[in-house]
């Protein structure tokens, strides 16, 4: 197969497509930015693409809550050209801002008979919060983490602590191996752990398939080794971790 | 219809707006254990909606039912009335509701709007409130939580009970009257009465100048005429006064300038550009909105600092936030429009721990305005999606009245579009947010003096930002610049369109169609679309045949972009209403015809007194904890982590390093452009307290402290920028104005020396505040002088860069630089209250050497970590490497290279001596750093230890002189501002 195409996707506040597309790149894959309006207009045009990303940034201010509006945006009007994409075997991605939109969106399969189970409110903090945290992975579910044990990454967010209506549908999501990636005591990183409170420390949680997957970490931050907060404390002059994230949706397609 | 729909916590998970305000409260001393109770409210103005459709925009929209839960109804229910909790026994808390008053920028009900639309439902208007129940408190606590925690007068009201109206404001329509002004019969006292009243703020020989000119023609003025004069005269658009004529004297004699500004600072820059030929790497100084600098073959660097002082003083989140906003649109609007790729931010308060008896009326508390802000730099700079990388905040009581607020911006600009032109018979586009009365008189507003009245003078001036507007206007810009479809450029900053289309039309002419603005609201007058500072707008220059492909590539973005008139070349700048001509002037008036500020300066040298070391019972370990712990050395942590310092991925230095990221960086340093691995630095230096000894060294010393910070982690030193920042108090008076002159001919001393042009700069004078004493009369608060550089480096390699942490457990530690009893203004003096000393002094041409030197050094490889002495000395320095490294270190103060022998200790660990550095250097590679060094005072210091220990000794074998773990150390520095 050759190279998948991946469509970023802007809207309005939207500010991490340009790194998030030099991470595909890197990644072998041909990525291209695209705002939200051509979409809406043509929603057909998904069909020309592999992987959509909704990257990180503050769509629409982030106002009344961070992606609510771009969210309800996919509910009204792209609800059935995305579930579709996804049925196609092809993958989603959101990063930061992407998850807070995707997980509002209905699309990582937190819905049930009463509405929305999951959300992602404000940090314990009350605070945004940039800072690097560690992560480990939990099960084999999510594509973009295949053969991803622990992972250090930035974040940067203010709304992004996990949170189930009950917990009972914690439970289900659990169970379901959809809670994949968890803010972790791994090699580096820094107490407190957990930045921003959420439940079972979910860092990123994908949906019932694995090929649709929300984070609020950046991965595109940390594609080279200059990133790393500590770069010139280390001898280590390879690729930034992040980047096997891209690398494993590319070779998805190959 | 007026629905409200209310969003509050589910009860039993946390209300952390209502925990906000019950800590502000306790914290204030209004009430230790206020209960209160938060919700967020939208007010919804609709003909059509119904209950079901409000229920569902609740569930759907406003509300997160995973955590939240909503009350919606009409407004006047009484439900709407009552706390979240219910009510509890009967009594019913007292209810406060805060709205932005009618015209402020409301960006969440702006976007909220669309929102419904999008559900396909019809809403005429969408208003946000915040709504608090506070239980247990009497009315005069109710009064000042109102006042001091819970609204800013400036922007917003607060209304006690239920909302009395049930619908909202529009404006009404506006009824054209062609206004004129009656200058002719008006003696001196009348002019001078009008400038004032008028919010003009011009200078009699000013008033004079306009009341000859219509005289001449036979007429009265239009107001918008008197108006516009006023904008483009004003201190803030025109710098009149640094750029006029001044009689400067001091203790070397007379000197006179025709424009001091480009005697001094641009003469520097023109001299070494002409002595560097073709070599010159400078594209664009002192005229654009940025200064622009090689960076590459494909792109330029522009760079901008500018100051929001006044705004920020009346309400600290709004003057902030829309500081950082206008500093962007600058580089955006610089040559054909740069990307901005960073954010440097540079704030001035009052001691955040000031009591609130010693606070003047009209005077917001130190804390509200730090907090107020950090979060309006927060808000706009992350939506921005542009990394905040540096700063530095600076502590003093003379900043109580009047806090300084810089906000700096760096863009990338492609090489072939660096330059712009309008051309005759181009149409004037305005591009972006629409216009409403929000900040009129913002730029005559800023040449005046701060009194405790200004708030209801000028709180028209004051504004929020609306920060995704900016940036889908930053977004289709880019596009369209690549595609060539406008010939220039620039932002609406202060004065608006008058100065946007005055400015770009000066060498052409511009005829504007006021009525084709778009307006926020209705009812707004000529002159008040002419002169609005609303935020978020751009002008350009787009010739006709390029109208139409322009438009559509904005419309599909979703911005607005409207032709409000052309550049007609008539050398007239005329404006109009409909057919009306409310306005026609010569550019030549406007631009040439301003008489000059003539001022005196003088400055008399401070007769310099020594510096009493107090003796006795002398705790250095002590004093060095207490230097850490001053607020201006402490961590700064809470705030760089609220901002991101990592979007657009090109973050290699970030602000805080070290083994637990919680070092303090010299500079940062960003890479602009992924695929290259050429990096930017940004650095800066300030040193208001050495200004009280003396300017020239003050600026002398922030100079090389902006350089040696970028040398610190690998900038090229043959590769900074510098900007200046003036920021002084009133210049009418001889002696303010005299120690402004002298920085400057330090500034064109030390650039010419060190090689480092200026490529712009701003200045921001009469920061002064006024109020009425206690006893009745007029007091009045100078800020210090305060000189901010800022400087910009370069480095061919960023994996050559250097942090300050130290690295390794076994290496040596070498001072670079000459040590010197120079502790006036030092860290040392201000915890023991001591006056008087040596202001730290700067030999140019060793520092020179001194920086190409250590660049050389590192840029090879040989220094493992490096860290700039700056306020505390090299006692701080290196308790800073060491706990950020968290690796210890034993220095022997004997072996300090001084220049002067028998430096007390206090002076070898604590004066402030410029161009020093200490580096971390590992065994291996001591003989070659020492021949890169050689000639240059450096010596070997010390080495770094196992034991997390720092260890100063006189000798070596006599007891430490100071002795202190590192978890005290850091301790100490990070404890004052962990809030």
């Amino acid at each position: 197969m050759p190279q998948p195409r991946i469509l970023i996707l802007r809207a309005p506040g939207t500010n991490c497509d340009a790194e998030t597309a030099h991470a595909f790149q890197l990644a072998g894959g041909i990525a291209e930015v695209q705002h939200l309006n051509r979409l809406l207009e043509t929603p057909q045009l998904a069909a020309e693409f592999q992987i959509l990303c909704i990257p990180g940034g503050f769509s629409y201010g982030d106002d009344i809550a961070a992606g609510r509006i771009f969210a309800n945006q996919i509910r009204h009007h792209l609800s059935e050209v995305l579930h579709e994409f996804r049925s196609a075997g092809k993958l989603l991605l959101g990063i930061c801002n992407g998850f807070q939109v995707l997980i509002k969106s209905g699309l990582l399969d937190t819905d049930d008979e009463s509405g929305p189970a999951a959300s992602l409110t404000w940090n314990d903090s009350g605070c945004f919060i940039d800072r690097w945290v560690g992560l480990e992975t939990v099960g084999k579910k999510c594509v973009f983490l295949a053969g991803i044990e622990e992972l250090y990454l930035p974040i940067a967010h203010a709304e992004g602590k996990f949170v189930t209506r009950d917990s009972a549908a914690l439970e289900r999501f659990d169970q379901a191996g959809q809670l994949v990636l968890r803010y972790a005591d791994v090699s580096g990183s820094i107490p407190p752990f957990n930045p921003n409170g959420s439940m079972h420390d979910v860092a990123g949680m994908c949906d019932a398939t694995g090929r649709v997957f929300g984070l609020m970490p950046h991965p595109e931050r940390f594609v080279d080794f200059t990133q790393h907060p500590n770069w010139t404390r280390r001898e280590d002059r390879s690729e930034g971790a992040g980047l096997g994230m891209f690398r494993n949706a590319v070779r998805y397609f190959s | 219809m007026l629905w409200e729909i209310d969003v509050h916590p589910i009860v039993g998970l946390p209300d952390r707006e209502a925990e906000r305000v019950a800590v502000l409260a306790a914290e204030t001393g209004i009430g230790p254990r206020l209960s209160v109770q938060a919700a967020r409210g939208f007010l919804v103005e609709s003909d059509s909606l119904d209950a079901d459709e409000v229920n569902r925009l609740a569930q759907e929209l406003f509300a997160d039912n995973t955590v939240e839960s909503s009350v919606t109804a009409l407004v006047g229910d009484s439900r709407l009335a009552t706390p979240p909790t219910g009510q509890a026994h009967g009594e019913s808390p007292t209810l406060l509701q805060v709205l932005l008053k009618p015209g402020v920028m409301d960006p969440v009900a702006q976007s909220a709007e669309g929102a419904i639309r999008d559900f396909g439902y019809s809403v005429s208007a969408v208003r946000t409130l915040r709504k608090y129940w506070i239980d247990g408190a009497s009315q005069t606590q109710i009064t000042a939580i109102s006042e001091r925690i819970l609204a800013n007068d400036a922007i917003e009201q607060i209304v006690k009970g239920p909302l009395p109206f049930d619908r909202l404001q529009h404006g009404s329509d506006y009824q054209f009257q062609h206004r004129t002004v009656s200058l002719s019969e008006l003696d001196d006292t009348g002019l001078m009465r009008l400038s004032r009243e008028g919010q003009l703020y011009l200078q009699l020989a000013e008033m004079q100048t306009i009341q000859r000119h219509f005289a001449e023609l036979g007429r009265e003025p239009t107001d918008i005429e008197l108006e516009t004069l006023a904008q483009t005269w004003s201190e803030h658009c025109s710098h009149k006064t640094l750029a006029g004529r001044i009689a400067y004297r001091d203790e070397q004699g007379e000197r006179q300038f025709e424009n001091m500004l480009k005697e001094t600072i641009f003469a520097a820059t023109t001299e070494l550009r002409n002595h560097w030929g073709e070599d010159d790497w400078c594209v664009s100084v002192f005229r654009d909105n940025a200064g622009i600098v090689r960076f590459d073959d494909q792109f330029n660097v522009a760079f901008k600092v500018e100051t929001h002082n006044h705004p920020s003083a009346l309400e600290p989140y709004g003057g902030a936030n829309t500081g950082i906003g206008g500093v962007i649109r600058d580089t955006i609007g610089t040559g054909m429009g740069a990307k901005p790729v960073c954010n440097t931010d540079v704030f001035c308060f009052a001691p955040p721990d000031t009591p609130a008896e010693d606070l003047p009326s009209g005077v917001l508390n130190p804390k509200r305005v730090m907090r107020g802000v950090v979060s309006g730099v927060r808000d706009y700079g992350n939506r921005m999606g542009i990394p905040t990388v540096n700063g530095a905040v600076y502590f003093d009581s003379r900043y109580l009245g009047n806090p300084l607020v810089y906000c700096g911006n760096v863009g990338i600009i492609p090489v072939d579009k660096s330059f712009k032109e309008p051309q005759p018979d181009d149409l004037i586009v305005s591009v972006g947010g629409r216009t409403g009365r929000d900040g009129i008189h913002g730029a005559t507003f800023s040449s005046a003096e701060l009194t405790h009245e200004s708030e209801s003078l000028s709180g028209g001036a004051v504004q929020i930002g609306n920060a995704v507007e900016e940036k889908k206007v930053l977004d289709v810009l880019l596009a369209i610049r690549d595609r060539g479809l406008y010939t220039a450029i620039t932002d609406c900053g202060a004065g608006g369109f008058s100065s946007a289309v005055g400015e770009m039309g000066e060498g052409i002419g511009a005829e504007v169609w006021l009525e084709r603005a778009p307006v926020k609201y209705a009812g707004l007058t000529y002159t008040e679309i002419w002169i609005s500072e609303a935020q978020e707008r751009m002008v350009l220059s787009v010739p006709p045949a390029n109208w139409e492909a322009l438009h559509a590539f904005c419309a599909a973005e979703g911005v607005e972009a409207t032709v409000i008139g052309k550049f007609a070349p008539t050398g007239r700048l005329v404006l109009k209403y409909g057919d009306q001509v409310v306005g026609d002037l010569a550019m030549d008036l406007l631009h040439k015809g301003r008489p000059p500020v003539i001022r005196s300066a003088s400055f008399t040298p401070i007769k310099p007194l020594p510096l009493e070391i107090p003796l006795g019972a002398q705790d250095l370990t002590a004093d060095l904890c207490r230097i850490l712990g001053s607020y201006n050395v402490a961590s700064k942590e809470w705030i760089i982590r609220q901002y991101d310092h990592e979007v657009q991925g090109g973050s290699v230095i970030k602000p805080l390093v070290g083994l637990a990221n919680d070092g303090p960086s010299d500079a940062a340093m960003v890479r602009p452009v992924l695929t290259s691995r050429r990096g930017l630095v940004i650095s800066c230096g300030m040193n208001p307290r050495y200004g009280d000894l003396d300017p020239y060294h003050m600026a002398a010393s922030a100079i090389d402290e902006a350089i040696r910070n970028c040398v610190a982690v690998g900038a090229d030193p043959a590769r900074i920028a510098l900007l200046d920042n003036f920021c002084w108090g009133d210049c009418e008076k001889s002696e303010t104005l005299g120690s402004l002159v002298r920085a400057a001919l330090a500034c064109h001393d030390l650039s010419l020396a060190l090689e480092a042009p200026f490529i712009s700069g701003k200045d921001s004078l009469n920061n002064e505040f006024s109020f009425v004493g206690a006893d009745g009369e007029k007091q009045t608060i100078a800020i210090p002088a305060t000189l901010l550089i800022s400087a910009l480096g370069q480095i061919a390699d960023v994996a050559t860069a250097v942090t300050m942490d130290l690295k390794h457990s076994d290496s040596l530690l070498y001072l670079v630089g000459e040590t010197k009893e120079e502790l006036g203004g030092s860290h040392f003096a201000l915890i023991h209250e001591l006056t008087g000393g040596q202001v730290p002094t700067v030999n140019a041409a060793v520092a020179k050497r001194t920086f190409a030197a250590v660049h050389e050094a590192t840029s090879r490889g040989l220094v493992a970590s490096c860290h700039d002495l700056s306020e505390g000395g090299l006692a701080v320095a290196a308790a800073e490497m060491c706990f950020a490294g968290g690796i210890g270190a034993e220095l022997e103060l004997a072996k300090v290279p001084a220049g002067e022998t028998n430096l007390s200790a206090v002076a070898l660990l604590f004066s402030e001596s410029n161009t020093r550095f200490l580096c971390e250097v590992r065994k291996e590679n001591v003989t070659e750093f020492e021949s890169q060094l050689e000639g240059l005072p450096v010596a070997c210091v010390g080495r770094t230890t196992l034991e997390p220990e720092l260890r100063f000794l006189n000798e070596s074998g006599s007891a430490p002189v100071i002795a202190a773990s590192l978890k005290d150390l850091k301790t100490a520095w990070k404890k004052p501002l962990a809030w």
